[in-house]
């Protein structure tokens, strides 16, 4: 399984020269099977940047917060008969995945009807497990505003894990809990690869509780508590430059215990599992 | 195996509350009581720990409140798990073989997405 990241912002899309390494598009993953079939995680503005070579495109959606919806209506095969697109996204107790997604994908936010596309198939995720071709596929609901959902991908044993939204420490006194009372804990325990939000820094998570993101610590503690081997960082803080991320995973590192490896959530960063 | 979301953001949210209240899962074992719960109860749940279903009669007695026992599956919070409702009553009750107290119970099921039954919320307070 080979893991891409496409799109690492967090909130809102942030191009610039303070943003080439770790990457200016929302939130965009794709993952290719060792036979060629590619998931992609979450739907952001780097989601054109992603070029399917086969007849069917799996796009997995976490929850509906607009940076990880806008890419969708900018998504070359959603308008091609031959591709059959699947979107998968998480159940809500009030509307479906089309009646929530067509809120978007119609005037006057957008010019083209979810209804207009010609090959595109909605599916509502409740947490459980399901089979995409060569993936198992976990989902469980998270700690994040509104029905959020995270993925567990795995394929030949190899696991990955996808939490880009995630406040696992909200309203917990003493961070991390155990396991049992750890939102996301089941998605990611023992996992090969934890993608994981590390939006905010320590001063800035105090002014934002309750928005639904973490601090790199967090993450940090989340990826120790759960048993995962490497942590990938992610949704970086649209205001958080190249130079600010460098400088707090330099300072993150020194808190890391065992063998967990912490890889900074560059653009394009490229990982085999 | 970690507790559905809507329990661990039930039990965050009533460690904040001066209510008292307690937690109990789709088995009806009782995984969670907060602070206010705990001057109640007399024991603090650091100390109890989670009481698993089979226990909670030995640990807790319930009666009304002129002392006759009550069918536990009559309880607010039995009726909360086994039929999906609501349900109130006064009772008396002691735990850990602490005092006998009157006190009022408001059960509610815990339904989370696709209607997946969870377990029961309970909120208590003594009868003045």
């Amino acid at each position: 399984m080979k893991i891409r990241l496409v799109g690492t912002r967090g909130s809102v899309a942030r191009a610039g020269i303070t943003t080439v390494r770790y990457g200016g598009d929302t939130s965009v993953v794709q993952v290719t099977a060792e036979g060629g079939r590619v998931v992609v995680l979450d739907a952001g503005s780097g989601l054109p940047r992603i070029q399917p070579d086969g007849d069917r495109i799996d796009i997995l959606l976490s929850h509906l917060h607009f940076d990880h919806i806008q890419g969708l209506g900018f998504f070359k095969p959603l308008f091609d008969p031959d591709v059959e697109t699947h979107i998968w996204g998480p159940v809500s107790t009030t509307m479906d995945l089309k009646q929530r997604l067509v809120r978007y994908l119609s005037p006057p936010l957008f010019p083209v009807r979810l209804r207009d596309l010609p090959n595109t198939h909605l599916h509502d995720v409740a947490p459980g497990t399901f089979s995409l071709g060569p993936f198992e596929v976990i989902s469980d609901l998270v700690c994040h505003p509104g029905p959020t959902l995270g993925y567990r991908i795995t394929e030949n044993g190899r696991s990955f894990a996808y939490l880009p939204d995630h406040e696992p420490a909200l309203g917990v006194r003493n961070f991390p809990p155990a396991p049992e009372w750890l939102s996301g804990a089941d998605v990611a325990r023992d996992v090969d690869v934890l993608l994981h939000d590390t939006q905010y820094t320590e001063d800035e998570y105090r002014e934002r509780q309750g928005w639904g993101h973490s601090t790199l610590e967090h993450a940090v503690g989340f990826a120790l508590t759960v048993g995962a081997r490497r942590l990938v960082t992610f949704h970086h803080d649209p205001e958080h430059g190249d130079a600010q991320l460098d400088r707090r995973l330099e300072g993150a590192a020194a808190s890391l215990r065992g063998d967990l490896k912490l890889i900074p959530g560059t653009a394009d960063l490229a990982l085999a599992i | 195996m970690a507790h559905p979301i809507e329990i661990i953001l039930l039990r965050q949210w009533a460690s904040y509350i001066a209510v008292p209240m307690w937690i109990q899962d789709e088995g009806g074992n009782m995984i969670y009581y907060n602070e206010a719960a705990a001057q109640l109860l007399g024991r603090r749940f650091d100390d109890s720990g989670e009481i698993h279903v089979s226990e909670l009669a030995t640990v807790f007695e319930t009666t009304d409140l002129d002392g006759k026992p009550i069918p536990s599956e009559e309880l607010p919070v039995a009726i909360a798990l086994a039929q999906r409702r609501p349900a109130h009553l006064p009772v008396r009750f002691r735990a850990f073989d602490g005092p006998w107290r009157e006190i009022e119970v408001t059960a509610v099921p815990v339904e989370g997405q696709e209607g997946r039954h969870l377990g029961a919320l309970a909120a208590f307070w003594e009868r003045v």
